[in-house]
């Protein structure tokens, strides 16, 4: 067993822990999360690299959707109520396709957190994002943990008021890329640019810009563990999701403890001493500010840097990794179980390691066909089920529609020759970027004939019109029909809309009104 | 008060406020809420001076900014008149036909048409100008006095039988009752209605001799074939429409004593510009020629 004495040990408080945490008035005590290296960390860049990169440029690439739309790969163009993603574009009635992804999303992080628990806090919220975004900014100018200690303690000077200001400095900076990259999305990208910097886009871009910055600043860098703490519902949800086969960040005290400073020393003095040296790395490393070998707690947003920094000393003492580490409830029980000869002593390293040390066979570690069972089965089978619906809807949509409004007051007309004329506003939805011709045809409603205010055609049961690239077109149409073709006083026919050039048509069933005698 | 009290369980001193046992802690406000509300009160300063606030006895402060509610809807209303001052000043200057034949002109006029009618006509003629017995529709197609834009507005300008304007549009049947025999007026009658298909009781004899007093008595304005005379403004008597109504007892009715509507002339009350958007507008409802 290599000697202890070469690990470094932490004078590290979990400040935020549940037996240490003060009362809500108290003012917040602060956290110096110290540097980490190994695998989970190495994830955790690429993670926060992929999802800023896509947060970033998105707003900046481009997709033609030809002169009528556009040209702006994803663009939420509130003024003319219109959403463009890639070759989707969306109306506003056509919401539900929204709907219908934030119910996945709801769904995949059901599924996400009852089997790698909270994985999205600790890897993809934005939150957890931008704070390790700042905490870069922070150690590359104030230094690692302890010498961010040091110049917190150390009395205001030229120095410290230097390093002070030009970490809130990039901060606000990062802040303002932060809201600044946010209106990008509703708005054609480089023309906002170039507005934004010569001072004449839309007041709103400033104050969403403005609003965006002070969240970021205040949350990133100010509240930090705070937000997840008190202000973030998940925490408190989160114990629905999990049960004993999710995926936790888990210290084994059935193999750490009992846990010993001078591990060699006390065994040599012939004392039980379990694989823990009590170096504190891992509350160093904690962004949250607690201790993970107090067990699973609400603060705990399972960032696995805990595990890398217990990994790494582990490594040095040549001891197995996984001191800490991604468990199951059920496997912790099963090893504490083995540790603890079924619950009836104290821990004892010995039932769990064999005479020459190294770890019994009869340890539990993770089996990834735990990842299938009936409850994430069926939080899949939903989360398929939505997205093949949404899917299918998005493949069978229309890009035309005829929406009729009869006219109310009045709703008949008797005219000089006895023929009875109704007045209907049609609305045609061309919901493509292209113009078309249309051709509008009444189908049923014996001898009726159409006439359109403000096309000078002769009265007809069909009739041609231009209808506007991805806009509205609103005809008003007199539709008459001859007084001995009358039959009662409420007669059903419909209006057909039909591309001429390709295959869309849509059908409205509307009424015909008569009145009840004629004289 | 009675001096301090430190709560032994918590350590927290109590306002010294007891009932039944029960002592209130004094703990701090939170830091946040402290800041939040000193800087509201920072806020409602400023803003004391800046913005309208102290109520006076007729009026109140006005504040630096010179912020005014009243003056903001004033903006707003003087902007939108600016905006729409190009179509109103079009409508002024161009006759009927002219503003007809453009196309946003149009759209415009009826819009306003539509607002003046709203106030001004659906006494009469009912919110969607369906009209009832005694005042006409005017969404078919059938004029008294001629369905074009033109007639329309001259109608609307200058009225029905309206003393007041001396160009208004004059026309009086004679009362039959003192100039036909009652049996003459009840045959009229039922010839008239033949047109309406409403004489099913009446006898062929009876029709034939009321074709005969129709040509000699009714011809003259209404037409020999009945079709009515416009520049008279007589109805058209073959037609469907019927504004007293087409039974034989109402044609007779209407023979023996004529109802008159009387409609005023609008020129004087709404202005010219005004008419001619309420022409557009009726014009536009469907029957318009």
């Amino acid at each position: 067993m290599h000697d202890t004495s070469d690990i470094e040990t932490f004078d590290a408080t979990p400040v935020n822990s549940a037996r240490m945490r003060q009362p809500l008035y108290a003012a917040r005590r602060k956290i110096f999360p110290k540097r980490t290296s190994g695998q989970f960390r190495r994830f955790k860049w690429l993670v926060m690299l992929i999802t800023l990169g896509i947060y970033y440029i998105t707003p900046w690439l481009r997709w033609d959707r030809g002169p009528y739309a556009p040209d702006q790969g994803v663009l939420i163009d509130l003024a003319n109520r219109r959403f463009y993603f890639f070759p989707i574009e969306i109306w506003p009635q056509e919401f539900y396709f929204i709907a219908g992804l934030l119910i996945m999303a709801g769904f995949g992080l059901f599924l996400l957190t009852s089997t790698v628990g909270r994985a999205w806090c600790g890897y993809a919220c934005p939150q957890t994002i931008w704070v390790d975004l700042f905490l870069v900014i922070e150690r590359a100018i104030e230094g690692d943990r302890n010498a961010r200690i040091r110049l917190d303690g150390a009395p205001w000077s030229v120095g410290k008021l230097t390093k002070r200001l030009s970490k809130h400095a990039i901060w606000l900076a990062i802040a303002v890329a932060t809201g600044g990259a946010w209106v990008f999305y509703f708005a054609d990208a480089p023309a906002l640019l170039i507005d934004l910097v010569t001072g004449q886009a839309a007041t709103v871009a400033y104050m969403t810009i403005a609003v965006l910055t002070a969240t970021t600043y205040i949350f990133g860098g100010l509240l930090r563990e705070q937000v997840c703490t008190y202000m973030c519902p998940w925490p408190r949800i989160q114990a629905a999701m999990l049960d004993e086969n999710s995926l936790t960040v888990t210290y084994n005290d059935w193999r750490g403890e009992p846990r010993s400073r001078g591990s060699k020393k006390a065994a040599a003095a012939g004392e039980v001493v379990g694989d823990c040296v009590d170096c504190n790395a891992c509350v160093a490393v904690c962004p949250m500010g607690i201790d993970i070998r107090e067990g699973q707690q609400l603060e705990c947003i399972t960032c696995a840097l805990c595990i890398d920094a217990c990994d790494d000393v582990m490594d040095r003492l040549g001891r197995d990794q996984g001191l800490i580490s991604y468990t199951t409830l059920a496997e912790y029980q099963s090893n504490m179980a083995l540790a603890t000869a079924g619950g009836t002593t104290a821990i004892d390293p010995k039932n769990i390691r064999g005479a020459d040390g190294t770890l019994s066979d009869k340890i539990v570690t993770f089996n990834w066909k735990k990842l299938l069972r009936p409850r994430t089965l069926i939080y899949f089978a939903a989360w398929s089920l939505v997205g093949l619906a949404l899917l299918f809807a998005l493949l069978t949509r229309d890009r035309l529609q005829v929406n009729v409004l009869a006219d109310r007051n009045p709703q008949y007309v008797v005219l000089s020759d006895g023929s009875v004329r109704n007045g209907y506003t049609v609305k045609l939805l061309n919901m493509i970027p292209e113009p078309r011709t249309l051709t509008v045809t009444l189908e049923g409603l014996p001898g009726a004939e159409m006439n359109v205010v403000g096309l000078d055609l002769p009265p007809a049961r069909s009739f041609a019109v231009e209808a506007d690239p991805d806009q509205l077109t609103t005809l008003k149409i007199f539709v008459r029909q001859p007084r001995e073709e009358v039959q009662g006083q409420t007669q059903h026919f419909t209006f057909t809309v039909a591309d001429e050039a390709g295959s869309d048509s849509d059908r409205y069933d509307a009424t015909f009104d008569a009145p009840e005698t004629r004289r | 008060m009675s001096e301090k009290h430190i709560d032994d369980y918590s350590g927290v001193e109590t306002t010294g406020h007891e009932w039944d046992g029960i002592r209130e802690l004094d703990n701090p406000m939170p830091r946040w809420w402290l800041i939040t509300w000193y800087v509201t009160i920072a806020w409602a300063l400023v803003y004391m001076v800046l913005y309208p606030a102290w109520p006076l006895v007729t009026t109140a402060t006005t504040g630096l900014l010179g912020y005014s509610s009243r003056a903001e809807i004033r903006a707003e209303l003087d902007a939108a008149e600016v905006a729409r001052a190009d179509y109103v000043a079009a409508i002024d200057s161009l006759s009927v036909e002219e503003i007809l034949a453009d196309d946003q002109l149009r759209i415009f006029a009826a819009s306003a048409g539509a607002a003046s009618f709203r106030i001004n006509c659906v006494q009469c003629h009912g919110s969607g100008a369906q009209g009832s017995p005694g005042y006409p529709n005017l969404n078919d197609d059938d004029w008294l006095w001629g369905g074009t834009v033109e007639a329309i507005r001259t109608a609307i300008a200058h009225g029905i039988r309206f003393a007041d304007d001396p160009d208004t549009r004059y026309s009086e049947m004679p009362g039959f009752a003192g100039i036909l025999e009652s049996r003459e007026i009840t045959q009229v009658s039922a010839f008239v209605a033949t047109f309406a298909g409403t004489a099913d009781t009446a006898s062929s004899e009876d029709i034939a001799a009321g074709k005969e007093i129709f040509a000699l008595n009714c011809a003259a304005c209404h037409g020999d074939d009945a079709s009515g005379n416009r520049d008279l403004g007589a109805p058209d008597l073959t037609d469907a429409i019927w504004i007293y109504g087409s039974t034989p007892a109402e044609i007779a009715a209407q023979t023996r004593a004529p109802r008159h509507g009387v409609m005023p002339g609008w020129n004087d009350r709404l202005g010219e510009s005004a008419v001619k958007e309420l022409a557009v507008y009726v014009h536009s409802l469907g029957g318009g020629e």
